[in-house]
């Protein structure tokens, strides 16, 4: 749509093009009503929302990229030239805005795109009413022309300037999750949150200090030229390797003290951080070694929770009473069960039928657990309540229905200490991967998942090394869901949705598929985030959706791809010295 | 070559699995007919009621179904999105009609009004199954076949979470339309106007379709590039609007069929795509994927299974409140279709040899 071949000249329509295609993009922002749900979140304080620095984005973004292509098709003037197309992509970007500001002003919109409310129009007239409708236009062009400018600049100084800038937004969205804990811990901390952020977004001082910080970081270490790169770089490989060791080592400890100091909200998320990588992780091994797309993992996940609600809940549903820690393993088992009962008819079947498949059992099995027919036994929509917390030490006897048993040691019973449980079984879950991936099962799975029948003309057994796939996968998720059992303390048959399953595929498909250090990376970026934006929650499954479009298109490895994948696909990102380095050094 | 005791007992579990599977579910639907047949538990004209809405009900599955069969028989790509057109296009015809509804014109000149509604309803699924294919589907035509399939995925998620956005989380419930309520009646049985609208318009769709794939020239571009696309391509064909014009055909059948979804439940919702979008692509699948009228036997049998399966099977073997399982009687016959018959009832007929 916006690609132009190099041979072409630059025309005038490209860059209205390419400004009108930015103006929808605005105009759909607003009719989705993200710019209204972040209009009370502030970039910096009162002065720009974090809904306003969306479509400003838009416009720079917008400007940068007709500016780019007015370079790229090599006109004549080329400083000028690329200045006049940005202006003219974000004038075109600010004309269709301006055009619903006054749609808005002027007929009731809101009939039927429900988001065009005056607070948002006036949030983007600054309250000027109609007589305000100029504003967003010279704005959005006036934006436009600073990502011409940008652009223009040579890469030494558009680099940390760019890189600043999001420091800022990100800094603006942060805040809020920042500030709070800094301010309990009194004297200088607190001082400095006060000074730098405000209760909304940054203070005006807090953007400039975070943009010359974050832009001088940018300068010194990650700039090709700089020199930490450079010495990272002459460092020899097994050098290289402990500088990397080092690095993993210092992510595992801050994971490890990360909820002491916080609320249980941040704990809660991070819970659920661990839990989706713990899915992920499986998911990885079907979908991102195996190449075996399924869309009804949340059936293994529903299996082990289920285990450990009914053989743990002191509720009524609950059948045997025993401690958590002798039900982990029945979970996980009775998950690999069901992962061979579930897999041995369907993976005959190929690809993308597959898919249709998994999601039809998957299905079956939701509607199954909230049916009335299992009610007896799966407490049906009520669920099974009443989950054992796990206990380190001496459990109590059971004395009755719904009477917790007294734990006579350290009871894990709120998302804290949990969430030391979800990262040992994360760590242990994530070598077990590695080992996997680095066996002969794991290289049987990958040729699988590149040609199924040239893998089989080489003697690959295909229903049996897609079956352990499948197994282990459950095995994972299973394991996660026994977890997540413990921790909301109660299983409902509507958690169990389809949506839980597109999450773990958003996660192993946007960290790079078959990628393990990809499937962290996708659930702190899939999962974290949401969580640490509420108002961003309702729009999370927009963004999944856009995700996994985008990577698909332009990035298929994902943000962490594996190292196979990036041998295969010849982006030697590390520019590894040694091609046959072997695999154990590419655990990261 | 020599089979490991490991291969070997793989190999018994899944020939075992199959029968197993197969047995079970013979032994659910032979005793649970006889059974609930001899508790007498419905009346004669229940049954036939059950049947008549399974057939409604199936119509709509047979109007989406053709877009998927459509597109799966060109691209062989399973267009998740397919579904969240068919949305689309009930919310487009929504505002319409309740635009008319309120001015009065919905009770003056129904036909018209419902003719706009049903008119805008494919203009708004066609331009989004356009744009979509432009944007997701074809930079990506030449990927390994999983990829499209999650790009496609990724596609039903942002337009159904994009309306949720637009109008909000809420139902939008249709308008009455007062020349579709009471029923008529066709030799004894009573069949409500409605339902014989849906099925009517959807038989309709579809010859038009088959008229449309059998006798026009894009028709034949679409058969040749479902064929082989490079020799299509030689042929002088353009493969790039062929397959814009399967997507926009498909789509704008899935839009009538959004508002005819909307006019038999009176209700639209952002979710109210995905679920007849899977029993849809099921029933592509029942009847053959590739194949248009296969596409419109699958739907009908699917509906018919669906409504008379709760009460005829499930019912039957004990199980209470069986209309909770209503969906998963779709989803269980998809996979036994995958399982025991891949190329469907009809056969494929526009493809004969699938990737």
């Amino acid at each position: 749509m916006t690609m132009t071949t190099a041979d072409r000249r630059w025309r005038i329509s490209d860059s209205i093009r390419i400004g009108l295609v930015g103006g929808i993009f605005a105009v759909y922002l607003c009719l989705i009503g993200i710019v209204e749900a972040l209009g009370d979140r502030s970039v910096i304080e009162k002065l720009v929302s974090v809904g306003q620095t969306l479509l400003l984005l838009t416009a720079f973004g917008t400007g940068y990229f007709a500016a780019q292509q007015a370079l790229a098709a090599g006109a004549s003037r080329k400083t000028v030239t690329s200045l006049l197309a940005s202006l003219l992509a974000g004038l075109g970007t600010g004309l269709l805005l301006g055009l619903l500001v006054l749609l808005g002003y002027l007929v009731n919109v809101r009939a039927v795109f429900i988001n065009v409310s005056p607070a948002l129009l006036d949030s983007l007239t600054l309250g000027l009413g109609i007589s305000g409708v100029w504003l967003p236009v010279a704005v959005m062009a006036f934006v436009g022309l600073m990502g011409g400018v940008v652009r223009a600049l040579p890469a030494s100084v558009r680099s940390p300037l760019i890189v600043g800038l999001g420091a800022v937004v990100l800094g603006g969205l942060f805040s809020g999750l920042v500030r709070p804990p800094m301010i309990a811990l009194k004297g200088t901390p607190e001082k400095v949150a006060r000074f730098l952020m405000g209760p909304t977004g940054l203070t005006p001082w807090g953007a400039v200090i975070v943009f010359a910080v974050v832009a001088a970081i940018d300068i010194t270490i990650f700039q090709a030229s700089s020199p930490v790169r450079k010495s990272y770089r002459e460092l020899p490989p097994n050098r290289r390797k402990i500088a990397r060791g080092t690095l993993l080592v210092l992510a595992i400890l801050m994971a490890i003290v990360l909820p002491r100091g916080s609320g249980p909200f941040i704990a809660q998320v991070v819970v659920l951080i661990c839990l989706s990588a713990l899915m992920g992780l499986g998911m990885n091994i079907t979908l991102g070694f195996a190449g075996l797309l399924d869309l009804g993992f949340v059936a293994f996940f529903a299996v082990g929770a289920y285990t450990v609600g009914m053989l743990t809940s002191y509720g009524e549903f609950g059948l045997a009473h025993l401690p958590f820690w002798v039900v982990l393993p029945i979970a996980v088992l009775v998950a690999m069960l069901t992962g061979a009962f579930l897999g041995l008819p369907v993976l005959g079947i190929r690809g993308d039928y597959l898919a249709i498949a998994t999601l039809g059992f998957g299905e079956v099995v939701r509607l199954l657990a909230g049916s009335d027919f299992l009610a007896p036994w799966l407490g049906g929509p009520q669920g099974v309540i009443g989950i054992q917390k796990p206990c380190l030490g001496w459990l109590g006897p059971f004395v009755g229905t719904d009477v917790p048993r007294v734990c006579h040691g350290i009871e894990l019973g709120g998302p804290k200490e949990i969430y030391y449980l979800a990262l040992i079984c994360v760590l242990i879950v994530a070598l077990v991967a590695i080992r996997l991936r680095d066996s002969r099962l794991g290289r049987a799975w990958m040729a699988i998942r590149e040609d199924e029948d040239v893998a089989q003309g080489l003697g690959v057994n295909l229903i049996q090394t897609k079956l352990m796939a499948y197994v282990l996968g459950a095995s994972f998720a299973g394991l996660s869901g026994a977890i997540f059992a413990v921790l909301v303390g109660s299983i409902f048959a509507s958690s169990m949705q389809l949506l839980v399953s597109i999450n773990v595929v958003a996660i192993v498909v946007v960290g790079g598929m078959g990628s393990i250090p990809g499937v962290i990376v996708g659930s702190l970026a899939l999962i974290g985030l949401p969580e640490a934006f509420r108002e961003f929650s309702a729009y999370r499954l927009l963004f999944y959706g856009a995700a996994l479009i985008v990577v698909m298109i332009a990035r298929p490895a994902g943000l962490w791809p594996s190292v196979i994948t990036k041998r295969e696909l010849h982006v030697d990102l590390d520019d590894e010295t040694d091609p046959a380095a072997s695999p154990s050094a590419a655990s990261e | 070559m020599h089979t490991s005791a490991t291969e070997r007992i793989t190999d018994w579990a899944v020939w075992a699995f199959l029968w197993g599977f197969r047995i079970l579910v013979l032994l659910i639907v032979v005793v649970g007919t006889i059974q609930s047949l001899r508790s007498g538990q419905y009346t004669s004209d229940q049954w036939i009621d059950f049947v008549v809405f399974g057939i409604a009900r199936g119509s709509i599955y047979a109007v989406l179904a053709l877009g998927y069969t459509m597109v799966y028989g060109i691209l062989r790509m399973i267009n998740f999105a397919h579904g969240d057109v068919f949305m689309a296009g009930a919310f487009a015809g929504y505002f319409v009609a309740n635009g008319f509804s309120r001015t009065g014109f919905l009770e003056r000149q129904p036909v018209v009004a419902l003719l706009i509604a049903v008119l805008f309803a494919m203009l708004v699924s066609t331009t989004i199954a356009v744009v979509l294919e432009r944007i997701a589907y074809r930079p990506l035509r030449a990927a390994p076949r999983l990829v499209p399939l999650i790009s496609a995925l990724g596609a039903s998620f942002f337009i159904e979470y994009s309306f949720r956005g637009f109008f909000g989380p809420g139902v939008y419930a249709y308008p009455a339309v007062a020349p579709l309520a009471g029923e008529f009646n066709i030799l004894g049985i009573g069949v409500l106007k409605m339902q014989a609208l849906v099925v009517v318009a959807a038989v309709i769709m579809m010859a038009i379709l088959y008229t449309i794939v059998m006798r026009t020239k894009i028709g034949k571009a679409m058969r040749a590039v479902s064929e082989n696309k490079d020799v299509a391509r030689l042929m002088g064909i353009d493969v790039d609007r062929t397959i814009v014009a399967t997507f926009a055909i498909g789509a704008a059948m899935a839009g009538a069929g959004g508002v005819l979804f909307g006019l038999m439940f009176h209700q639209v919702n952002f979710l109210s795509g995905f679920v007849p979008g899977i029993k849809a692509f099921a029933a592509a699948v029942l009847g053959g994927i590739g194949n248009v009228v296969g596409a419109m036997v699958g739907g009908m049998v699917l509906g018919v299974f669906e409504s008379v399966g709760p009460a005829l099977f499930l019912g039957g073997v004990g199980i209470i409140r069986p209309y909770q399982l209503q969906d998963a009687i779709a989803y269980i016959m998809l996979v036994l279709v995958l399982l025991f018959r891949p190329s469907g009832i009809l056969g494929e007929r526009l493809s004969t040899k699938k990737a």
